[in-house]
């Protein structure tokens, strides 16, 4: 069925009303009668050792009602946060696991580790009351530059990582990969930084929690993108709250892009603590904290090689990259520069031989995780400058020699050699369609021009291809993930014959309260008003697996899909019987039962007021109720492509670069509501801008100090960095999912980085610079071309 | 130490007693309960915190709650002249999909609205680009928010609001 709010339809959204409004209900809205309020203290070096916590005067403080340390957790046995996926090295050992405790007992390890807990009747009294806790440190040397994590000497993270070194992991065989570049006619080699993110969803992370003395039970409020990982988690290895007496509530969540997926400290504490307090406990992340301890993103430090035939045929790709992990491991961590990232190094070339190492390395900075796109970011940024860097160095289109390497339409399915199998793609018109979107061939007339006005004018390729739909559990198994990457749905109506549509997956600005409502509504004709999507909380949901790696309606979708069916498998008896029909004849369209070929019909409504009042019911071969359950597990990965083409304008006397356009051209599978997925792009691109021209978690190498902790030395995307965005899409139906989808949450901000740099490049290469670094801020710009005229000269 | 503070917060009379240190935005979240408006930073650059105060925008982060006294405070949750009817910006924004998480929203929509007026419902794309400096969203990209603010200027002057 099609309808004006059905599949591809442009419907607006139905959780806008209370946005709108001011009545959402994020984690800090809650009214808790007779709350305690948290505040954590945080250590203010990145490494040093803890001699004593004087507590004494602190709690003495106004309105103090209880202070915790890392000892009181040591005393209640409370377990360590905990790593997820085993990633094995070279050798086949598994990674080294050092210890994570919740709150730090004798050493702090980054600015920012949780020190102490101060419970209070406010939160300006736990916060003056924490001022009061005298912490003695002995201040030890700290290392957080990446690229010296290994050198000897270095100062040592934890004694489990000697060295520094959490894992030496490959995959490709080198030495195929080392003949193929004997016999390279051209090789290219680039050296390259993907610098480090901090996410910053607008709303901090923020907990709260109660205790039910009566029952037991725990309720636990978070910001979180998955409640039933995050209630897992805690139960098993933290807490040991069974996970029956936990119930975890993601309400509404203000943006997540990743840095939400993971169990924190904080979080963990307010639980704990709830029992402990009698009281509820809420806390709230100032934005400092969120800089300090959310998860950061990306921090690699990559050597790439590619070796290309005299015809710009790729040969064979080499990638060394240094990972940093931050001073714990964190909850997916491990995966993420390994099988989120050198798997996807094929991009969308024939490339026939990769190899690619990755070391993992502990430094004393907060922990890194996921952050939108995960690895595929960190690769695409590889792939997509060493082809533009190529294409340069032997003078050729770069579009051209991408052409010539595509992956061909008819090869799908497509084993890559770093383990992946595409389902499909077809990739050249995607790059024709951007091209011509972009006016590429008008081009060098616009340089000339800008050139004119004394400004340099470059233009930038990025075709990328991520893995995601997270994930076909017996892979994500094999490949050492802890989890099931499957996604449940439920389809619960009611006798008036409205119905709830519930979800394990988890909406925090993604829009599934409407495009899973479309869903239903396309295939059962449920009117959209009569439809309520319900997702976020574990005692109203069936387990599920949440949100990230743009699984949602590739996975969550399915498991809809799944649900359908079996409402209209069982629907078709009911009509059968009520319109004494064979069920072999029945058919449902538009909502409704028929009989072909008859003008008998049973509207759904009809059958399911049947199923629920059964007084004319087949009730001796079906159940009462009409009330499905699915769970879905993908086959395999889902597999979006596209292109996205920048054009900037950098100003050679003050380094700053204007994006001037941007065009992105997306292969999504098929488009269920085409509004919501532009939205997606859209704020994608932005992240991915953000992070080639002005964002950059900064430590001092000396102190270990974040010195970009605040939105005033942290440089955000504002509006008028940007122009608007011209979008375009060419579709290749997902073959293994019922709907056809692929994702589409990631795709922005993987594939914008190379295509904004490439850009960058372009316009400074007739000055002869060579390289600049993300971000290219305008003093990183400058430099270069400082750099390039001092060369010029001698 | 605490002081009385009365002001008219979406046309009600309201008052309380407050900490000289609690700002506007304390006082509207805690001791009001109206959580509509939004706290994301605590360096006054994010803007999910922005009210109108006699009829200007401001980030009510930025200002204690005492120095509103007696003041017209219009806050997100005053702005739809009915349950049933949104404020033509509201209604922008909804069109235009210029929200997904929502929490930046209350402080865009209000400088949005002020910004309308200030410029005499006359904007274009390089003005309201310009003027959202002190409003941060992670979300959209501000593609469509832009979109939005363009397609409720002249809406908000033939709704005469």
């Amino acid at each position: 069925m099609t309808s004006a709010t059905g599949i591809g339809a442009r419907v607006v959204r139905t959780e806008d009303k209370r946005f709108l409004t001011g009545t959402g209900r994020y984690v800090d809205d809650l009214p808790l009668a007779r709350a305690t309020y948290a505040y954590f203290l945080r250590s203010p070096h990145a490494h040093a050792k803890i001699k004593s916590i004087d507590i004494s005067a602190a709690e003495k403080s106004p309105g103090v009602v209880n202070i915790f340390t890392g000892k009181d957790l040591v005393d209640a046995k409370v377990g360590g946060l905990i790593c997820g996926w085993v990633v094995k090295d070279k050798n086949g050992e598994p990674h080294k696991s050092p210890p994570h405790p919740v709150m730090a007992v004798d050493t702090v390890r980054y600015v920012g580790d949780t020190v102490a807990m101060v419970v209070a009747n406010s939160y300006d009294e736990a916060k003056d009351a924490a001022e009061a806790i005298r912490v003695d440190y002995e201040v030890l040397p700290a290392i957080v530059d990446l690229a010296k994590a290994f050198d000897k000497g270095a100062p040592q993270v934890h004694a489990e990582a000697p060295g520094n070194l959490i894992y030496d992991w490959e995959i490709g065989v080198k030495a195929d990969v080392d003949a193929a570049f004997a016999k390279a006619a051209h090789v290219t080699k680039m050296d390259i930084v993907n610098n480090r993110l901090i996410p910053n969803a607008m709303e901090p992370r923020a907990a709260a929690a109660e205790y039910d003395k009566g029952t037991g039970n725990y309720t636990l409020w978070s910001t979180s993108q998955n409640p039933h990982v995050l209630r897992l988690i805690l139960s098993a290895f933290v807490l040991g709250i069974p996970e029956h007496k936990l119930r975890v509530i993601a309400p509404d969540v203000g943006g997540g892009f990743g840095s939400k997926i993971f169990c924190y400290a904080d979080e963990t504490m307010v639980c704990w603590a709830a029992s402990r307090v009698g009281r509820p406990i809420k806390w709230t992340a100032e934005r400092t904290e969120s800089f300090q301890t959310d998860c950061h993103g990306r921090d690699h430090v990559t050597h790439a090689e590619l070796a290309l035939d005299k015809d710009g045929k790729f040969l064979a790709l080499k990638v060394e990259t240094i990972a940093n992990m931050g001073a714990y491991l964190s909850t997916f961590s491990t995966a993420v520069p390994t099988y989120l990232y050198a798997t996807l190094l094929a991009g969308q070339y024939t490339t026939p031989l990769i190899y690619a190492n990755v070391k993992a390395a502990v430094t004393h900075t907060a922990p890194v995780d996921a952050y939108r796109g995960a690895g595929r970011p960190e690769a695409t940024f590889v792939i997509e400058t060493i082809v533009s860097k190529a294409a340069a160095e032997l003078k050729m289109d770069p579009a051209e020699l991408r052409r010539k390497n595509f992956i061909p339409a008819e090869a799908f399915p497509y084993q890559t050699p770093v383990a992946l199998q595409y389902d499909s793609g077809n990739y050249p018109p995607i790059i024709d369609e951007a091209m011509r979107i972009a006016d590429y061939a008008g081009f060098e007339a616009r340089r000339a021009e800008a050139k004119s006005r004394g400004k340099l004018r470059g233009i930038g390729f990025s075709s990328y291809i991520e893995a995601c739909g997270l994930a076909p559990s017996q892979v994500i198994g094999q490949l050492g993930g802890g989890v099931g990457q499957w996604e449940s749905a439920q389809i619960k109506f009611n006798p008036t014959g409205n119905v709830q549509v519930i979800t394990g997956s988890h909406s925090h600005g993604q829009g599934h309260e409407t495009t899973f409502a479309q869903l239903v509504h396309d295939r059962l004709g449920v009117p959209m008003d009569q439809i309520e999507v319900v997702h976020g909380d574990t005692s109203t949901t069936t387990f599920g697996m949440g949100t990230y790696g743009s699984r949602s309606l590739a996975v969550g979708g399915s498991a809809i899909m799944k649900a359908t069916d079996k409402i209209i498998a069982k629907g078709k008896k009911i009509a059968a019987h009520l319109m004494e029909a064979d069920v072999a004849d029945v058919v449902f369209e538009n909502g409704t039962f028929k009989v072909a070929g008859t003008d008998k019909a049973v509207p759904l409504a009809q059958a399911v007021f049947a199923a629920y009042v059964p007084h004319n019911y087949p009730l001796a071969e079906i159940e009462p109720g009409m009330d499905e359950n699915a769970f879905y597990d993908p086959a395999n990965f889902v597999y979006p492509a596209g292109t996205q083409i920048c054009e900037v304008e950098i100003d050679p006397e003050t380094g700053i670069v204007e994006v001037i356009a941007h065009t992105a051209v997306d292969d999504f599978g098929n488009i269920i509501n085409p509004m919501i997925v532009e939205g997606q792009v859209h704020g994608g691109i932005v992240q991915g801008v953000g992070q080639a021209l002005f964002e950059g978690a900064v430590y001092d190498k000396n102190t270990g100090q974040l010195l970009s902790g605040s939105f005033m030395d942290y440089t955000m995307p504002r509006a008028d960095n940007f122009p608007s965005f011209k979008l375009g899409y060419k579709v290749t139906p997902c073959p293994h999912n019922p709907l056809g989808v692929k994702g589409c949450g990631e795709a922005g901000a993987i594939a914008a980085p190379a295509a904004v740099m490439n850009a960058v490049h372009n316009a400074l290469a007739p000055i002869g610079v060579k390289h600049v670094e993300m971000p290219a801020t305008p003093l990183n710009v400058w430099q270069s071309i400082q750099g390039a005229q001092r060369a010029a000269a001698e | 130490m605490t002081i009385s503070v009365a002001m008219t917060v979406n046309g009600k009379s309201v008052s309380g007693k407050v900490e000289a240190r609690t700002l506007l935005v304390q006082f509207l979240r805690e001791h009001l309960g109206m959580t509509g408006t939004h706290v994301g930073c605590d360096t006054s650059q994010c803007g999910a915190c922005v009210v109108h105060v006699d009829g200007q925008s401001v980030k009510s982060c930025t200002m204690l709650a005492v120095q509103a006294e007696g003041a017209k405070v219009t806050t997100i949750e005053g702005l739809a002249p009915s349950a049933d009817k949104l404020h033509p910006m509201q209604e922008a924004f909804r069109d235009n999909h210029a929200l997904q998480c929502g929490f930046c929203t209350p402080g865009m929509v209000m400088s949005a609205i002020d910004m309308v007026k200030r410029h005499n419902y006359q904007l274009d794309e390089a003005t309201v680009r310009r003027e959202l400096e002190g409003n941060l969203c992670r979300c959209t990209g501000y593609h469509n928010i832009v979109k939005a603010i363009l397609a409720a200027a002249p809406a908000m002057k033939s709704a005469g609001v």
